[in-house]
């Protein structure tokens, strides 16, 4: 079966490929780029107009998928995925059982193969567990297939601990992922500590209980010379950090999410329950960091923090609401509307950041569009403005704070391994 | 004029004009309080419920009587003898109070926002009677409605709010009240409970309790929560009161004629000394009595409210 793209503005940040061309795709890869291209029979996809952008790929999602299917699975996750231009995503090992040992990994890697619509790569535990006691067996885990290994919602509180996952890991060739947290001095809060919190009467986590450990791990990564890849970037000074440890010749890369460089503290008010996430949403000038941050190459990539949760878990009190809003559906409206409309970021880094980069910690053969690869395909319109409907979401999980925000940039296909799963906004 | 929400969840969201409204109301009330015959007909055929998640003794009584001087059926819920108990979500029990025909839920809740989650999910008027360190309106009116009775007027009054701010949902209240009201508020207290960004509602914030009384017309005491001290955020209450604690010394600070308010209960010789708590200053025990009228004001303006919506 073959497949032609016509007339997309092809983006390649590998290549630096930028301009107008056709893709021919036959039996899953893509067998020819250029300029007037035909094909007699087959599928053809007219693509004038938009842009034509290798598969996002997710370093950082949730599927909740085995143990909490209620809130999401397999198949659900994946179709949101690829709803919002994903076609590789990474999930995190907070499951139940947790992806701490070969077998849950295997679980992952077949349930994905038979329900899941796009590629998926399980992250490893860091402890066994994740209790942050002992080290999971992180050999196994990466040669049963996990792409990396993080305690992602839980840090590694000793450094000791952290020290040897760090020394340990890098023997195999696997980045820690680390979610970044001083759990003493966050204490019990449950948003960022400001203004906000005062007003709510919300206990506050400073945003120094993130930059702590930011720091600590970049002090452990340097030390031990290990990769390090620094989760969900929030905070003014752990942008800071990263880039003094980036001059120093660290081997850190670093991430944030949409929701840290589009919204504030301020989405708490009136004790709304979908802005609740971990990290918790900061000040505007964390917000202005983190887009200088993605701007000169401090944070390396856009990833979803993707975490459904169901209405049961959001429609409590605030304190008692779950962390985390979903974030597939959304991720590229966001960075189209808050990155590359206002000039923060061109197309081609938009891609890099969400396609070549997290494919490159990863350790994954994606993010790039070149001849001879899988036809991992995003096709978007970087101006069409749409409304967001969370009801529409292919996800389980409607728990997102941009409800009703109208956004630019829309995604029209996606195409994984060749095979067309969104066609003209519609997931097949 | 009517109230323009259904519930009463703070004084952050209410206008100048709205509790304004509910002070002279409650000014009213206050004379059929002070009657022998404390009976009115205007909560005949009303129901009100309290859902209380804390323990309290005076708020619950004060809504209580309320009720039952205005003739409304009420019934008590506490948190532990309840299926609350037994897991049920706020929005569960909340509905299923709200469906034996309740016509005002009074909340009281260790959480902040928790009166709003169930303001949002039944039809019932939803007064908070407290809701974790958010606000606590009902005393924040009444201590407004003391001041203006004593006062005259609230525009201008200097206010010091003195000691636990972080986490007092009565201090909260009271600074969205009286700032509305025109009042210049100043808070003092140890560093570690005053919260960030405070100065942006528009108080004063010092460190020194001497700088937040100077001239004050009015001094405001928070109880102080001694379990707050195992979390180390002040050394002993010997050396908050040290700091913080208010004496007839001290309160020689403030004008001549301050008044001295606290929500109670006081803890003596903490926040306040046997001699301020119980001296001429004090109005501890006339915010009591108030406390019932503003609330029978409240009650009667939120029924009054829906049952203008039904007939007209």
């Amino acid at each position: 079966m073959k497949i032609l793209i016509k007339n997309g503005h092809v983006v390649d940040a590998k290549s630096g490929r930028n301009g107008l061309y056709d893709i021919l795709i036959e039996e899953g890869r893509i067998v020819e780029i250029g300029n007037n291209l035909e094909i007699t029979n087959g599928d053809w996809i007219d693509a004038s107009g938009k842009y034509v952008l290798p598969g996002f790929v997710d370093a950082h999602c949730h599927l909740r998928d085995p143990g909490f299917e209620y809130k999401e699975d397999m198949e659900s996750g994946t179709k949101s995925a690829a709803k919002g231009g994903f076609t590789s995503i990474a999930c995190m090992p907070n499951t139940d059982p947790v992806i701490d040992n070969q077998s849950v990994v295997k679980y992952i890697i077949n349930k994905a193969k038979q329900e899941g619509v796009v590629n998926v790569y399980p992250i490893g535990a860091i402890t066994k567990g994740q209790k942050g006691e002992e080290l999971s067996e992180i050999g196994e885990l990466k040669f049963a297939g996990a792409v990396a290994i993080s305690d992602d919602g839980k840090p590694v509180k000793s450094s000791s601990l952290m020290k040897k996952a760090l020394q340990y890991a890098s023997m195999f060739d696997t980045t820690v992922i680390s979610h970044c947290e001083d759990t003493d001095l966050a204490e019990d809060g449950v948003m960022n500590e400001g203004y906000y919190s005062t007003v709510l009467g919300l206990k506050g986590i400073p945003s120094a209980a993130e930059s702590i450990m930011v720091a600590r791990d970049l002090i452990l990564a340097e030390y031990t010379k290990a990769p390090i890849h620094i989760a969900h970037v929030s905070t003014e000074l752990s942008v800071d950090l990263i880039r003094m440890a980036k001059k120093r010749g660290v081997r850190v890369t670093a991430e944030t999410c949409p929701h840290y460089f589009s919204l504030t503290d301020e989405a708490c008010s009136n004790f709304n329950t979908n802005a609740k996430v971990n990290p918790p949403l900061r000040g505007k000038k964390d917000v202005d960091a983190v887009i200088e941050g993605l701007r000169d190459g401090t944070i390396d990539i856009i990833a979803t923090d993707h975490a459904p949760h169901h209405p049961d878990d959001k429609n409590v009190e605030f304190n008692l609401a779950a962390s985390g809003m979903v974030g597939f559906e959304t991720a590229l409206p966001l960075a189209v509307t808050y990155l590359v409309h206002p000039g923060y970021l061109t197309i081609e880094k938009l891609v890099e950041k969400m396609c070549l980069n997290p494919s490159k910690i990863l350790g994954l053969n994606k993010g790039t569009i070149e001849v001879g690869k899988a036809a991992d395909l995003t096709i978007i319109d970087l101006n069409e403005e749409n409304t967001v409907h969370v009801e529409n979401f292919k996800s389980k999980g409607k728990n997102s704070p941009f409800n009703g925000f109208l956004l630019k940039g829309a995604v029209y296909y996606t195409l994984v391994d060749g095979k067309v799963v969104v066609r003209e906004k519609i997931l097949l | 004029m009517n109230l323009k929400s259904k519930d009463l969840l703070g004084l952050k969201d209410l206008t100048a004009q709205e509790i304004g409204h509910i002070l002279a109301t409650a000014k009213t009330m206050k004379v059929v309080l002070t009657t022998n015959n404390k009976k009115t007909p205007h909560l005949q055929g009303k129901s009100i419920v309290t859902l209380f998640y804390e323990n309290s003794t005076r708020t619950r009584l004060s809504f209580e009587l309320a009720s039952k001087y205005m003739s409304a059926s009420s019934a008590n819920i506490s948190a532990s003898g309840s299926s609350v108990a037994k897991g049920e979500t706020l929005i569960d029990t909340g509905r299923t109070i709200d469906r034996m025909g309740t016509d005002i839920i009074v909340i009281r809740h260790p959480m902040s926002g928790a009166p709003h989650l169930l303001a949002r999910n039944v039809n019932a008027s939803v007064i908070n009677a407290g809701d974790g360190m958010n606000e606590h309106p009902t005393q924040a009116l009444l201590d407004i409605f003391t001041i203006l009775e004593k006062k005259g007027k609230l525009e201008g009054l200097k206010i010091a709010i003195i000691g636990d701010i972080y986490h007092s949902r009565v201090a909260r209240s009271n600074i969205w009240g009286l700032t509305k009201m025109g009042a210049e508020v100043s808070v003092a207290g140890p560093s570690t409970l005053i919260p960030p960004g405070l100065e942006k509602t528009g108080v004063k914030v010092f460190t020194t309790v001497q700088e937040a009384l100077l001239d004050a017309d009015v001094v405001m005491g928070l109880r102080i929560q001694l379990e707050r001290q195992k979390k180390g955020l002040f050394p002993s209450i010997r050396e908050y009161a040290r700091f913080f604690g208010l004496d007839e010394k001290r309160l020689k600070l403030a004008k001549e004629d301050a008044l001295v308010l606290h929500p109670g209960p006081v803890n003596r010789g903490v926040e306040l000394s046997s001699g301020v708590t119980d001296s001429e200053h004090s109005l501890i025990n006339e915010q009591v009595t108030n406390g019932v009228a503003v609330r029978m004001a409240l009650l009667y303006l939120l029924t009054r409210r829906s049952g203008n919506e039904n007939t007209n």
